[in-house]
C-alpha cells in the first residue's frame, strides 16, 4: 500500500502536507491552551504542591484507577470503557500522525498490539454510539445539554471510524488477517474485492479525516465537558487533600493579617483560586453531584453542577480564545443568584460523588465570605449573628446560663481536666438537645472518665459561621475557645455535636485529640467496658450525619454501638453512609430560610419509613432538630421516632452495681 | 444630597427576661449588651441608599457618652461616612426635649438636606424625630416606609396609617423623617467591617461647641422624669387552663363551644 | 389647674374610639373636669363628627377649614398652637396620627410630651404622674411630667375605659375664623388602600392568629391546619408579616387590619399593644404561648401554657374528631 508521507497532493509531498497539517492543529491548539491558562494565573494563589506521593496515589485511584465511576452502573461502566479505549488509542493515534510525517513509524500492521487496538477503537465506536444514544433517546433528567456532548462523541466516533477505515483499507490490501469482528476486519471483509485505486482512496481519505478529527477534537475539547480530557489528571493531582476542613480566606495572608487583606472571598471571577478555575474547566457535566445534593432534590435553587458549568461559561466569555472580553456580569446577583450561593448545607455530598473530585464547599464558603463582607448575608441570620458577636451564641441567651444544663449532673471542683467535654450552642440551650449532652456526660462518668465542661467560658464553636462565610466572627470565637480550652488544662476533648467535632479537629490549631462521643462508645463496646440491655421490638436506622460521615469517615463505629445492642434490629436506608441524605443543616442553617418545595428532612424521614424502620438514630443534635421537626410536619408522630445515638445508648446501658454519680467539673478557667 | 442620621444605643432585650433593681430606679443592665436601636439600622440603610443615588454624604450622630461611640462604628461600618458623638455632662439624663435641643445645636453647625431617625427606640418615646423637626422649623413625618427624591428639592414619601394602608405625602427639604421598620432590608455588619472603621477619630462635640439652650438639657431641666420601674399590675389575667394536653384541649373545645367558636 | 384638650381623631364622618376614652384620661388628670374636644377638618363630615361629639363633650371646637380636609399633622399642629391657650394640656389618641402631630406640638407649645400614657395618677404640685410602658410592655414606668407650662399626652388607645355618663349635649364652637392661614411644606398627596387578600380577616367570627412564636415560614402549616379543622380563618401578628411568612392583608394591628371577631386565638403571639389594638368588639379571647410571662395573658381570656407546634396538632385532631361525629362522643383521657 502507498505510504502517506511519500504520496504527492496536488503537488506538494506527502510529509510536508501532513507535517503542516501537524503543525497548525498543534499551534492552534498551543494558542488555545495558552488563552485557558490565563483566567488561571490571573486567578488567587492556592499552593498545592505538597504530599507529592498521596496525590500521585489519588491520581493512580481516581484516575487511571476510574475509582468512583462504578458508583454509577451503565454511565460508569461505559466511561471505563472508553477511559481504557483511549488510554489503549492514545499510542497508536500519535503513531498514525507520525507516520503521515515520515515512513519510518509505518512499522508491521497486525500483531497483537494491533489486535487491541482495534477492538478498543470498535469498542470506543460502541461506546459512542451508546451515549449518544442514551443522550438522544433514553435523555436522562441528569444531561440537559446535549448538543456539545453529541457532537464531541461524533468526532470521537469518527476518530474511530477513520482508524479502522485505515487500518481495514490496509489490511485489505495485504490480505492480512484482522481481528474477528473488529472494524478493521468489517472495513477488511467489504473491501476485500475492491480494487487498488478505491483501497488506496479510502487509506488516503481515512488518514486525512482522521488527522482532521483529531485536530478538530484537539482543538473543540477546550470548549466545552471534554476538556477535562486535558485537565482531569491536573484536577486529581491537585485535588484537595484534607477533607472537613475550609480554605483559609487568602492562602497568601496568614489569619492573624487578615485585617491588611483588601477584600474577603470570591467578589469578582479571579476572586477564585486557580484550582477552582481548573475544576470549572474539568467539569464534564456528569451531573451525578447534582443528583445527590439534597438542596437540588427538595427544590432549592442550587445544583453544584449548573454552578460549575455557569462559571465555565463565563470565564470562556470573559477570556474568550478569538474575540475580545466581553462579560463584566457580577458573579452573585448576576451570575450565580444570592439564594443558590445559600441554598448550600456544606454536606458534602456533590464532593464525594464527583468522579473528577471538583470541591464544591469551599467555593461556595468563598462566595458567601464576598457576600457577608460586602454586608449581603441573609436577613435571617442576622440577629443570630449579632447574638453570636455578643453572646458568643446563636439565640442571644445568657452567656452565664450556657452551663445550666449540666446542673443536675454536676459537681463542682476545680483541677486540671483529664477530659473536656465541649457540649456547643444548641446542646447548651435548647431544651430537647440538653438531653444529649446530659446522656452523653452520664456515658462518660459511667466510663469513669475525669471530665468537665468549660460552662459559662465556652463560646459556639463557630462550625458553621465559618461556613456560612463570617470568617473574622470566627476567628473570635475560635480564639476565646482556644484560650479557655487551653487554660482548662484538658488533655482531650469529647463532644456528642458533629459540627463542634468537626470544627475542633479541623478548624482549630493546636488542641488536643478531639473525639465524638460515638469513638468514645465504639471503643468502650469492644473493650466490654459497657454492657447493654436488650432493645426492644422497633426497627432502627442510623442516619450518618454529614459533618460525622462524610467529613470524617466515622461511619462503622455508630453501626458498632447499635449492633452491640443484643436483639436491636437495624436496617440500611437506601442512602447512607457516604451517601447519606443532609437532614437540612446545622448551625446557622437553622436559621436560614430557603426557597423550597419540601423539607430535607421530610425527604429523611420518608427514606427512613421505606427502609422499614421507625426509629431513626443520629449523632448530631441538629439533625435531631431537623428530623424531629420533620417527623412532626409529615405528620408522621408516632410511627416514627428519632433519638441520638448517645441517648440510646444510655437508655441501654445494664445498670452497674453501683452507678457513680456523675461528676462534671466546671473547669476553672484563667484569664477570663 | 447630605444626610444626618440619629442614632441611639439601647440594651437588646430580645431574648433574655429584663429585671427590675429593688430600688425601681432602673433595670437591671449587667447581663444585658447594647447595640445600634434596630429602627435607627433602618435609617442608616435608607440613608445609604438615598446618598448611593443622589450623591452625598451619610453621617451619623448621637447624644451619650463614651460607650455610645461603639454604635457610631457600627454604622460607619455599614457604610455611613462618618460618625460624631455629643457628649457633655450637661446632657446627662436629658428628657426627650433635651436631647433635641442638643441635635438641633448640632444640626445648626452644618448644612443637611435630610435629617432621619429611627421611628422609636425599644427603650424610648418616639419622639426625638418630631421635637427637632419642630425646633428646627423642618418639616416632618413619621412612620415612613418609602422615600422618593423627586425633582426640585422634594422627596415623596409614603406614611404607614392604620389598616394597612399608605399615605404619600410631598415634603420639602431640608426635612426631618423618622424611619418605620421594614423599609428596607439594611445590610450585615460583620466584625471585620467594624474593624475596619476601629481607628477612624471620632469627634466629640461638648455644650461648649454647641450653640446649645442648656436651659432644655440635663436632669434638673427634663420636663418628664421618670420616677421608678415596676412590673405591670395583675390586672384582668386569663384563666389559665391546667391539666394535661388532653384535658386541656377537652376544656378548650367546651369553652369554645360555648362562645361559639366551634359548632 | 390648667385646662384639659382632647384631640378627637376621625374617620368618614365617626370619631375613632379615643374619643369615649379621652374624657375618662382626663378625669385620672383632674376629676372635676370635663375636657374641650377640638376637631379639625372640612366639610359635612366635620359637621358629623361634631354633632356626634356632642353626647361625650361639653364644649366641642370645630375648626374647619379646607387644608384640614386632608391628613397633614403639620396643618394640624399649626392650627392647634393658635387657639389652644398657653399651660394646658392636649390629649391625643397615641396611634399614627397621634405620633406624627404630638412631639412637635409639644415644642411649639413649650409644653411637656408623655408619649403612650396608659394610667395616670393625679396632679401633685407641677408634676402630673403618669405610667407608661418600655420594652415591648414587659416593664411599666412611672414618669412624672411638669404641666406647669402645659402639656401633650398622648392617650394609649383602650388604657381608659370610657364612661357611659348622661349625655353631655355639648355645643360645638366654631374655630375655625382663629387659626390664620395655614400652610405646610408637606402636603398631602393620597392614601393608598392596602390590597386585600383572598380571605378578609375582618369579617371572619373566628381568627387562629399566629405571632413570632411560630418559629418558621413552614410551621404555619399547624395553625391553617387548625383553622381548617375549626372553619376558621388564620391572621397573625406583625412579625410575620415582616418575615414574609404570610401577606400584609392577614395581619391584625393598628398597623394592619382592625378585626370584630366572636373568637381569637392567639398563638404565639406575646400581645403588644399595637396588635391588640386591631382586636375589636371584645371577642373570646384564648392566649396560647410557651411563656407564661407574655403579656398577652393579661388580656384574654383562657390561656394555655404549651408549646404550640405541639399543641396546635393535637387540638386539630381532637376537632375533627369532635365534628366528624357531631360532637356526641367523648375521648376517653
Amino acid at each position: 500500500m502507498g505510504s502517506i508521507a511519500q504520496a504527492t497532493y496536488w503537488t506538494i509531498h506527502g510529509s510536508s502536507l501532513v507535517l503542516a497539517l501537524h503543525l497548525l492543529g498543534l499551534t492552534l491548539f498551543g494558542y488555545i491552551a495558552a488563552r485557558r491558562l490565563g483566567p488561571l494565573l490571573a486567578a488567587r494563589r492556592d499552593p498545592r504542591l505538597d504530599r507529592p506521593w498521596q496525590r500521585l496515589g489519588r491520581v493512580a485511584q481516581y484516575w487511571l484507577g476510574q475509582w468512583r465511576h462504578p458508583r454509577f452502573r451503565f454511565a460508569g461502566a461505559l466511561h471505563i470503557l472508553i477511559f481504557a479505549g483511549f488510554l489503549i488509542l492514545a499510542g497508536r493515534a500519535f503513531k498514525l500522525l507520525a507516520l503521515g510525517v515520515s515512513d519510518r513509524f509505518a512499522g508491521e500492521g497486525g500483531g497483537w498490539y494491533g489486535a487491541v487496538h482495534a477492538y478498543a477503537a470498535t469498542a470506543v465506536l460502541l461506546a459512542m454510539i451508546a451515549a449518544a444514544a442514551r443522550r438522544l433517546v433514553l435523555r436522562p433528567a441528569r444531561y440537559p445539554r446535549s448538543a456539545d456532548a453529541i457532537f464531541l462523541l461524533g468526532l470521537i466516533a469518527l476518530l474511530m471510524a477513520a482508524d479502522g477505515v485505515f487500518e481495514g483499507s490496509e489490511g485489505a490490501f495485504e490480505h492480512r488477517a484482522m481481528a474477528l469482528a473488529s472494524l478493521p476486519w468489517l472495513v477488511g471483509a467489504v473491501f476485500a474485492h475492491a480494487s487498488l485505486p478505491v483501497l488506496r482512496g479510502l487509506h488516503t481519505g481515512a488518514y486525512f479525516v482522521h488527522e482532521g478529527a483529531f485536530i478538530g477534537l484537539l482543538c473543540y475539547r477546550p470548549f466545552g465537558i471534554q476538556f477535562h480530557v486535558e485537565t482531569s489528571l491536573f484536577s486529581i493531582y491537585f485535588s484537595k487533600l484534607d477533607r472537613g476542613t475550609v480554605k483559609p480566606v487568602r492562602w497568601d495572608i496568614p489569619d492573624e493579617h487578615l485585617d491588611s487583606a483588601d477584600g474577603f472571598g470570591v467578589k469578582r471571577f479571579e476572586d477564585f483560586t486557580w484550582k477552582h478555575i481548573l475544576d470549572f474547566y474539568s467539569c464534564a457535566d456528569c451531573g451525578r453531584c447534582a443528583d445527590f445534593c439534597p438542596a437540588h432534590a427538595v427544590g432549592r435553587p442550587l445544583a453544584p453542577r449548573t454552578l460549575t458549568i455557569k462559571a465555565r461559561d463565563y470565564v470562556f466569555r470573559r477570556y474568550p480564545v478569538f474575540q475580545s472580553a466581553q462579560d463584566g456580569q457580577a458573579l452573585v446577583g448576576g451570575l450565580f443568584t444570592e439564594d443558590e450561593i445559600w441554598s448550600c448545607t456544606t454536606c458534602g455530598a456533590c464532593e464525594a460523588e464527583c468522579p473528577l473530585l471538583i470541591e464544591y464547599i469551599d467555593k461556595i464558603v468563598d462566595l458567601r465570605r464576598g457576600l457577608v463582607d460586602d454586608g449581603r448575608a441573609p436577613q435571617s441570620l442576622h440577629k443570630p449573628l449579632k447574638a453570636l458577636e455578643s453572646r458568643g451564641n446563636p439565640f442571644g441567651k445568657l452567656e452565664r446560663k450556657r452551663g445550666e444544663w449540666a446542673r443536675d449532673v454536676v459537681t463542682n471542683g476545680s483541677r486540671p481536666l483529664e477530659t473536656l467535654y465541649f457540649a456547643d450552642s444548641i446542646s447548651s440551650y435548647d431544651e430537647r438537645m440538653q438531653a444529649i449532652a446530659r446522656a452523653a456526660a452520664r456515658i462518660l462518668a459511667r466510663l469513669q472518665q475525669d471530665f468537665g465542661i468549660l460552662g459559662a467560658q465556652e463560646r459556639d464553636s463557630g462550625h458553621d459561621v465559618r461556613r456560612f462565610g463570617e470568617e473574622t466572627l470566627f476567628q473570635a470565637l475560635r480564639e476565646h475557645n482556644t484560650e479557655a480550652i487551653r487554660a482548662s488544662g484538658a488533655r482531650r476533648i469529647v463532644t456528642a455535636d458533629p459540627h463542634a467535632f468537626n470544627a475542633l479537629r479541623h478548624d482549630y490549631r493546636d488542641l488536643p485529640p478531639v473525639e465524638h462521643i460515638s469513638q468514645v462508645l465504639a471503643r468502650a463496646v469492644e473493650q466490654g467496658k459497657i454492657r447493654f440491655r436488650p432493645a426492644g421490638e422497633a426497627v432502627y436506622t442510623y442516619h450518618d450525619p454529614c459533618y460525622l460521615g462524610r467529613h470524617n469517615g466515622l461511619y462503622e463505629e455508630p453501626r458498632r454501638v447499635l449492633d452491640a445492642i443484643p436483639g436491636l434490629r437495624r436496617v440500611e436506608m437506601a442512602r447512607a453512609r457516604d451517601r447519606s441524605f443532609c437532614c437540612g443543616g446545622g448551625g446557622l442553617a437553622l436559621f436560614y430560610e430557603p426557597k423550597e418545595k419540601e423539607r430535607m428532612a421530610v425527604r429523611r424521614v420518608r427514606m427512613a419509613a421505606e427502609a422499614g424502620a421507625n426509629v431513626m438514630v443520629t449523632a448530631c443534635p441538629f439533625c435531631m432538630a431537623n428530623i424531629e421537626d420533620a417527623i412532626k410536619v409529615a405528620g408522621m408522630e408516632g410511627r416514627m421516632e428519632a433519638i441520638d445515638l448517645a441517648e440510646l445508648a444510655e437508655r441501654q446501658m445494664e445498670p452497674e452495681a453501683k452507678v457513680p454519680e456523675p461528676e462534671i467539673t466546671q473547669a476553672k478557667v484563667v484569664g477570663s | 444630597m447630605d444626610i444626618l442620621v440619629c442614632a441611639k444605643r439601647v440594651p437588646d432585650t430580645a431574648e433574655n427576661e429584663i429585671e427590675i433593681k429593688a430600688d425601681g430606679a432602673d433595670i437591671e443592665r449587667d447581663d444585658l449588651v447594647y447595640s445600634v436601636n434596630e429602627a435607627d439600622n433602618y435609617a442608616v440603610e435608607a440613608a445609604l441608599q438615598i446618598a448611593a443615588c443622589t450623591g452625598g454624604k451619610v453621617t451619623v450622630v448621637t447624644v451619650g457618652g463614651e460607650e455610645d461611640e461603639e454604635i457610631l462604628r457600627r454604622e460607619m461600618a455599614m457604610g455611613a461616612n462618618g460618625g460624631v458623638l455629643l457628649t457633655d455632662d450637661a446632657f446627662r439624663d436629658s428628657d426627650g426635649r433635651g436631647i433635641a435641643a442638643v441635635l438641633k445645636a448640632f444640626v445648626e453647625t452644618g448644612h443637611y438636606d435630610l435629617i432621619l431617625t429611627g421611628v422609636q427606640a425599644d427603650d424610648g418615646c418616639a419622639q426625638v424625630g418630631g421635637m427637632l423637626a419642630a425646633m428646627l422649623d423642618y418639616p416632618f413625618a413619621s412612620l415612613v416606609t418609602s422615600i422618593e427624591v423627586v425633582e426640585g428639592g422634594k422627596l415623596k414619601i409614603a406614611r404607614e396609617v392604620e389598616g394597612g394602608n399608605k399615605e404619600i405625602h410631598a415634603i420639602d427639604l431640608p426635612c426631618v423623617l423618622s424611619i418605620q421598620t421594614g423599609i428596607n432590608e439594611p445590610r450585615y455588619v460583620g466584625m471585620r467591617g467594624i474593624r475596619q472603621v476601629a481607628s477612624i477619630p471620632i469627634p466629640r462635640l461638648g455644650a461648649p461647641d454647641l450653640a446649645c439652650a442648656l436651659a432644655m438639657t440635663g436632669k434638673g431641666n427634663a420636663k418628664v422624669q421618670r420616677s421608678r420601674y415596676f412590673t405591670p399590675p395583675a390586672g384582668k389575667a386569663a384563666e389559665i387552663l391546667e391539666g394535661s394536653r388532653d384535658e386541656v384541649i377537652e376544656k378548650l373545645i367546651d369553652l369554645l363551644k360555648a362562645k361559639g367558636g366551634l359548632n | 389647674m390648667p385646662r384639659i384638650f382632647a384631640y378627637v381623631v376621625h374617620n368618614s364622618g365617626v370619631p375613632d374610639d379615643t374619643a369615649a376614652e379621652m374624657p375618662a384620661a382626663a378625669r385620672r388628670i383632674d376629676p372635676g373636669q370635663s375636657p374641650v374636644a377640638i376637631v379639625t377638618g372640612w366639610g359635612a363630615e366635620l359637621d358629623q363628627v361634631c354633632e356626634s361629639l356632642r353626647a361625650t363633650y361639653g364644649e366641642i371646637w370645630k375648626i374647619a377649614r379646607e387644608p384640614l380636609a386632608h391628613p397633614n399633622a403639620e396643618l394640624v399642629r399649626q392650627a392647634l398652637v393658635r387657639v389652644v391657650p398657653a399651660g394646658s394640656i392636649v390629649l391625643v389618641p397615641h396611634a399614627h396620627f397621634g405620633t406624627d402631630l404630638s412631639p412637635g406640638l409639644a415644642i411649639k407649645l413649650d409644653a411637656a410630651y408623655v408619649p403612650d400614657v396608659v394610667d395616670m395618677e393625679g396632679v401633685e404640685g407641677r408634676w402630673l404622674k403618669a405610667v407608661r410602658q418600655e420594652f415591648g410592655g414587659l416593664i411599666w414606668a412611672r414618669v412624672r411630667c411638669d404641666i406647669s407650662t402645659g402639656a401633650v399626652l398622648n392617650i394609649r388607645p383602650g388604657a381608659f375605659r370610657a364612661a357611659d355618663g348622661a349625655a353631655a349635649n355639648g355645643r360645638v364652637v366654631d374655630r375655625s375664623a382663629d387659626v390664620g392661614t395655614l400652610e405646610s411644606r408637606r402636603r398631602y398627596l393620597e392614601t393608598i388602600a392596602a390590597e386585600s387578600g383572598d380571605i378578609d380577616i375582618t369579617r371572619e367570627p373566628v381568627l387562629v392568629s399566629v405571632g413570632r412564636g411560630i418559629g418558621e415560614q413552614e410551621n404555619i402549616a399547624v395553625a391553617e391546619d387548625l383553622a381548617e379543622a375549626m372553619g376558621a380563618a388564620v391572621s397573625c401578628s406583625r412579625p410575620v408579616v415582616d418575615a414574609k411568612w404570610m401577606d400584609k392583608s392577614r395581619q391584625v394591628g393598628s398597623s394592619g387590619k382592625t378585626v370584630r371577631p366572636k373568637v381569637y386565638i392567639a398563638c404565639g403571639i406575646s400581645g403588644s399593644f399595637q396588635h391588640l389594638a386591631g382586636l375589636k368588639g371584645n371577642p373570646f379571647l384564648v392566649a396560647i404561648n410557651k411563656n407564661l410571662k407574655a403579656p398577652i395573658f393579661r388580656v384574654a381570656d383562657v390561656g394555655i401554657v404549651d408549646d404550640i407546634l405541639e399543641f396546635l396538632p393535637a387540638m386539630a385532631e381532637r376537632v375533627r374528631e369532635e365534628t366528624a361525629v357531631g360532637g356526641k362522643t367523648r375521648r376517653k383521657s
